[in-house]
């Protein structure tokens, strides 16, 4: 690895912690942003002669807050003085470093910076766009690239994201217990958000595929500052073993691969054995949530080394568990597929039966409910169910599965499995 | 004499490693380690998980408490390891606990996870009394 590209991921990896507290500094984001990006331009100017600094973040912070105050002072000379309170603590600015390493302040910095980006105003795409912008520092191109849209759109979509994000106005303060807790589940599920662009992506789109390791890099910077969160674990868990399953997922063609049909032998085992550890870790604290009982479910499949070896009854069992934590039609839907392993088809097509109204726009319950009738003979019906599903297909890979199935259904002499 | 060579690194920058460049680094340290390991002179070699697989048994009043995450102190420095295999965290930390109850200093045990573990064996050890 070349110093450059060394320093590069350097950089990167301290973004969230020094933007965060250039954040703190100077109270506006713009100004944060391009006082870390003057540091940036320093440290790949001197890391490379003088070596990098054993605490990168601390470096970034230091540089950036004294270029970001000399910006403030030029401008001064042409406007009126800025008000104190537009920039904070800037007398102690000769302290020295390591004492201003505060675990404290830094855990709420990154929160802060990543919570900003979760504004309820904001869609969830532009919530996830200006996350891996902000946040993970992609380029606007690779964002854009990933959405399939212009630069020109994603530089316009971002900035009215930053725009509402300063008139909403930030919480500066250092939240207390509970608004702490509550920022940690928002920002929690923000990182779940990008994931699963990424992962719904699969390999049709490289770009946007990215954002499932960028995820996984958000939440363990997430568990490295609150280390005990039994949930921040668990969606650990939950990602790594998803995402150990990135190599088998897809066929050759770019078709989808069922959890069932997929080479188990090209599942990430590191990602897996990490995702095991990480939840048993988890469940040490004996405070279930939705995230850990999705992980567990996810585990027992990934502990299967053929589909027949699947804990079926120990999975339904799970997502009874996770209907009374998070209720949902969806999760009645999984609990359905997981019932119709172990009682049959008509057992699964009795529970979704009452799902109808709620999911009739919903792929997946038209595709499950095709499978379904498909087993039990009814023929007619599961091709009404395929054809709907078809209408509701999100991706070219899931309209390729479903016409798959229906290529099933006119050849009756395959059984299916 | 038998050394122990503790390696220290920027998780951060380490875990955010592509594929490529993972295996990239990978090959030159096994480069580096084969002519020892020829020599029959190498011993155990692991990669550990990130400090987020961490947890660390700590000398409590009564009880030792277990913390999530890495041994954070920095008065207290590494005085020696055990490998072991255990069907749970569960048993790591019961067996941690114990090891700390005989222990009469303030010691502490960081349990850490192993990713890779290639148990190599030394065949012609001298020193460091068994």
């Amino acid at each position: 690895m070349t110093d450059l590209a060394y320093i590069e991921l350097a950089l990167t990896a301290a973004r969230p912690q020094a933007l965060g507290a250039l954040l703190r500094y100077f109270r506006d984001l713009d100004m944060a942003e391009e006082a870390f990006q003057e540091a940036c331009l320093r440290a790949i100017r001197t890391w490379p002669d003088k070596g990098p600094p054993r605490d990168p973040a601390a470096w970034l912070i230091f540089v950036g807050r004294n270029s970001g105050v000399d910006q403030i002072r030029k401008r001064a000379k042409n406007e009126p003085l800025p008000e104190e309170a537009a920039f904070s603590d800037l007398s102690d600015a000769e302290e020295n470093i390591a004492d201003r390493l505060d675990n404290a302040h830094y855990r709420d910095d990154i929160l802060r910076l990543m919570f900003i980006c979760c504004h309820p105003d904001l869609p969830n795409t532009q919530q996830i766009a200006l996350a891996l912008r902000i946040v993970s520092g992609l380029t606007v191109p690779q964002i854009a690239r990933a959405f399939l849209v212009s630069e020109s759109a994603m530089e316009q979509r971002i900035t009215r994201a930053k725009g509402r994000v300063a008139k909403a106005g930030v919480a500066f303060e250092t939240p207390d217990v509970h608004e702490r807790a509550e920022r940690l589940k928002t920002v929690t599920s923000m990182i779940y958000l990008v994931f699963n662009e990424g992962y719904s992506a699969g390999i049709t789109n490289p770009e946007s595929a990215a954002f499932c390791d960028e995820a996984i890099r958000l939440v363990r910077l997430l568990l490295r500052i609150f280390p005990a969160e039994p949930e921040v674990m668990g969606l650990t868990a939950l990602m790594l073993l998803q995402h150990s399953r990135a190599g088998a997922r897809f066929d050759d063609e770019g078709q989808i691969v069922l959890l069932e049909d997929q080479d188990r032998s090209r599942w990430d085992r590191q990602l897996i054995t990490e995702a095991l550890a990480m939840l048993d870790k988890a469940i040490r604290h004996r405070k279930p949530g939705p995230y850990q009982v999705q992980a567990a479910i996810s585990a027992l499949h990934a502990r299967a080394s053929h589909p027949e070896e699947t804990d079926w009854g120990e999975i339904t069992l799970l997502y009874e568990l996770l209907e009374k934590l998070a209720p949902s039609p969806v999760i009645t839907l999984n609990r359905a597929v997981a019932l119709s392993k172990l009682k049959g088809p008509d057992a699964a097509l009795d529970l979704i039966e009452p799902l109808a109204e709620k999911l009739d726009g919903y792929f997946y319950f038209h595709g499950v409910r095709g499978a379904l009738l498909m087993q039990t003979g009814k023929s007619g019906e599961a091709r009404i169910a395929f054809d709907r599903a078809i209408t509701l297909a999100n991706s070219p890979a899931e309209c390729a599965h479903i016409r798959q199935q229906l290529d099933k259904l006119n050849t009756p002499m395959t059984q299916t499995v | 004499m038998l050394y122990a060579i503790l390696c220290y690194a920027h998780e951060e920058t380490v875990f955010a490693w592509s594929k490529e460049e993972e295996a990239s680094v990978m090959e030159r340290l096994h480069a580096v380690q084969e002519p020892l390991a020829k020599a029959g002179k190498l011993g155990p070699v692991g990669r550990l998980m990130p400090t987020t697989a961490a947890t660390t048994v700590r000398k409590g009043k009564d009880e030792p408490l277990v913390l999530d995450g890495p041994f954070a102190e920095t008065k207290e420095v590494l005085l020696g390891f055990y490998t072991a295999e255990f069907d749970s965290l569960d048993e790591a930390v019961a067996f941690s606990k114990e090891l700390s109850a005989v222990n009469p200093g303030s010691s502490s045990y960081e349990i850490r996870p192993f990713y890779v573990f290639h148990p190599n064996e030394i065949k012609t050890a001298e020193g460091g009394s068994s």
